[in-house]
């Protein structure tokens, strides 16, 4: 059954065909749409999962992580704000090791306070213990969700996953989505009977405790990296699975003219999608260029990515996000990735974009691939952040307006 | 409604909670809990913010018999909320039988119950969770070496709040009035305890047993290394703090307020001179206008037209 659905409503829709018990819910701008729709599925009776509104995203994962370890099939969703509300409880329940899915739809973080997408939200969370899937199109959240179970509960993993999508761009833009056929997504995950420990009268358990000494902790926490490692052969399989079932196959990472390509630029989320038209304009004036964009950022699987780099000239990385101080996250992660690698690419230039849903134009494409292909390439450990001169034009009449000096000075360098 | 708790003798001898545990000798905390673990019987889940009681199961041992869930030190009534509507929702499709289902039971401090987990408990009270919530009220952050806290009271000396010039009282904020806070939301069963008083306490639970939804309980619970007194001395600090009329031992269902217990009304510098943190009101002058108005603010209470007495 084929739809025109926003990302907000695929999610739903993952949630609906996973066939939950439970989700515990809090809005935020611009995930709402999912737990509202949730909510007329409980009530109605399309769905047979209990809803509950909680007081803020900090208790919702506390209450999503305990249900799980209580043994029942647990869906939950936020963004940005929210997330970072959450982080505290997020660290909590992966130590529980109880599997969950949370769909975060992506938005930049305050302060200033915005609404459309970039990564510092998802990525904060990346040291937590949950997975991380992202999603490029709103066909692959469905699919993403519904495989995250099967991923996050595998006995090889006991872990929560997040699928990640970015606001706006996904969550409120209508994609045709092929909706997966309720009685085959039922075969492929069945009700949930967890065998791992519970909550149960006959059998007490104490979960969360206190360890005293680093011996302990070491050791729990090396379980959680171990556990979350795992997650990519179990990946693997599960979307074998899942592909020979419904004909969508997902690897990864997700490759787009790499084969053949001496430049490669790394995009991750929705934004991939504007990446992969401008390799095509790129080609068609004769340039060697593909695109990579990694699916699994927990675990990383940098041996895929690495393989997929080998011998490449140059690698370009698109961060939408930054750490102040030191520049692009995935940028530092995928040079780590790359140094032992044999072989490894000549050149690898980092660019910070999209921050808070600012678009990258193809101009901006054209730049990133001449500044890293040039013949006279220099390496530099900071990013260059995507800003146009009618972007600049823009925020100087702004300032203007606000009563700040206006810097004369040009400090960006994408003449447009 | 009767009761199967007319003495001490009633109280069962069968004990759930192990002793020997990492907890300070004399902990007020840990009797209550201990006596609420008895009422409750075995199939219970204690769900823990951090605090002093979080120490309690140190992997790989545990004291309980029942189970136990570590969550935050905000979050403990959300962590209720999940485990209660997992169990309620594994009884209802028929994947579990409801001889297993288990009793949720929030273990809290003061700090986290008054402070930082107010919103997530005011939200499971909100939502009529069907569960027990066990403030132990130490009045301070004892597990980090006693701080101020939202309910410590006026003139104690905490670590971070000295007595000196500028503030000779010690603590200048008058103690939260948790139970007034939580009793704004109506819960079907509402009490203060005391571990001095264990048939007045097994009664309230046994009541609080008869009924569904939130059943909050703030439980006294004098802190040898905190307040400053000899860990013997525990039940007579309990004692002292009922009878002089500063804990009062109470209940309110939906609401209403009725009190358990008559307190003698003992003068509150009997009590307030058994311990080191009121010390400063003593020596080396004696604070006569904060002792009074510590007295004043008993007496007040008492004094005012809402206070109906009945036993528990």
């Amino acid at each position: 059954m084929k739809q025109m659905l926003t990302g907000n409503a695929a999610a739903a829709w993952g949630a609906r065909l996973a066939d939950v018990d439970y989700v515990p819910a809090f809005p935020i701008t611009p995930q709402t749409e999912i737990i509202e729709t949730i909510s007329h599925w409980s009530s109605d009776g399309t769905m047979g999962c209990r809803f509950v509104m909680m007081d803020s995203e900090h208790a919702m994962v506390t209450a999503a992580g305990a249900a799980a370890a209580t043994g029942v099939r647990v869906f939950t969703a936020t963004s940005s704000q929210g997330l970072l509300y959450a982080l505290e409880a997020m660290y909590t329940v992966a130590g529980w090791r109880v599997p969950l899915v949370m769909v975060n739809v992506s938005r930049g973080i305050s302060s200033p306070i915005t609404l459309e997408a970039d990564h510092n939200d998802i990525l904060s969370a990346r040291d937590t213990g949950f997975l991380q899937i992202h999603a490029e199109t709103c066909q692959e959240v469905v699919d993403s969700i519904i495989m995250g179970y099967r991923i996050a509960e595998d006995p090889r993993v006991l872990l929560p996953i997040i699928i990640n999508m970015d606001g706006f761009s996904l969550s409120f833009t209508r994609e045709p989505v092929t909706i997966p056929d309720k009685d085959k997504i039922a075969s492929f995950l069945p009700t949930y009977h967890p065998e791992h420990a519970l909550f149960r009268a006959s059998s007490p358990m104490s979960q969360g405790v206190a360890v005293l000494g680093g011996g302990a902790y070491s050791y729990f926490k090396y379980q959680t990296h171990l556990a979350a490692m795992n997650a990519i052969e179990v990946h693997n399989e599960i979307a074998d699975l899942y592909g020979s079932l419904t004909g969508r196959h997902y690897g990864l990472v997700d490759s787009y003219k790499t084969e053949d390509a001496d430049y490669v630029f790394i995009i991750t989320n929705a934004l991939a999608t504007r990446g992969k038209a401008a390799v095509d304009h790129l080609r068609l004036q004769g340039k060697s260029v593909g695109l990579l964009r990694p699916r699994l950022i927990r675990p990383l699987p940098v041996e895929a990515i690495a393989s997929q780099l080998e011998g490449k000239k140059g690698v370009i990385v698109i961060d939408q996000n930054i750490s102040p101080g030191l520049g692009g996250i995935l940028f530092q992660e995928l040079a780590a990735a790359l140094y032992s690698t044999p072989h490894r690419p000549d050149r690898i230039k980092s660019f910070v974009g999209g921050l808070g849903g600012k678009n990258i134009s193809q101009d901006e494409f054209d730049y990133m691939l001449s500044a890293v292909s040039q013949d006279e390439y220099l390496w530099t450990d900071q990013p260059e952040l995507l800003y146009t001169q009618a972007e600049w034009a823009q925020m100087q009449s702004m300032l203007a307006v606000a009563g700040k000096e206006v810097p004369d000075d040009n400090y960006l360098s994408i003449d447009t | 409604m009767t009761t199967t708790y007319r003495s001490t003798r009633d109280i069962p001898e069968q004990e759930y909670l192990s002793a020997g545990t990492a907890l300070c000798a004399g902990c007020g905390g840990l009797e209550c809990i201990r006596l609420f673990h008895k009422v409750l019987g075995k199939d219970v889940v204690f769900v823990n913010a951090a605090g002093c009681m979080t120490l309690l199961t140190t992997y790989p041992m545990t004291p309980f018999q029942g189970s136990w869930l570590y969550t935050t030190m905000g979050s403990a009534a959300a962590g209720a909320q999940g485990v209660r509507d997992a169990l309620d929702v594994l009884i209802e499709r028929g994947r579990m039988s409801s001889k297993e289902d288990l009793k949720v039971v929030v273990l809290a401090g003061d700090g986290s119950s008054a402070d930082i987990g107010l919103t997530a408990t005011s939200g499971a009270m909100h939502r009529n969770l069907d569960f027990y919530y066990l403030c132990y009220d130490n009045e301070g952050y004892g597990n980090t070496g006693f701080q101020m806290s939202s309910t410590s009271p006026f003139g104690s000396h905490t670590h971070t709040t000295d007595p000196v010039a500028s503030h000779p009282a010690g603590t200048e904020q008058n103690k939260k009035d948790l139970f007034e806070i939580w009793r704004a939301q109506k819960p079907p069963y509402l009490a203060t305890v005391s571990p001095r008083h264990p048939v007045d306490m097994a009664r309230k639970i046994e009541k609080s047993m008869a009924t569904d939804g939130p059943r909050m309980f703030l439980a006294l619970s004098p802190c040898p290394p905190g307040w400053g007194y000899e860990p013997g001395q525990t039940h007579e600090i309990a004692r002292g703090a009922v009878e002089t009329g500063i804990w009062p031992l109470k209940e309110a269902i939906r609401g209403m307020v009725y009190h358990t217990h008559t307190p003698k009304m003992d003068p509150v510098a009997t009590y307030l001179e058994m311990q080191d943190r009121y010390r400063h009101l003593f020596e080396p002058k004696r604070q006569e206008a904060a002792i009074s108005q510590i007295q004043e603010k008993v007496n007040e209470y008492w004094a005012s037209q809402n206070v109906r007495f009945r036993d528990a």
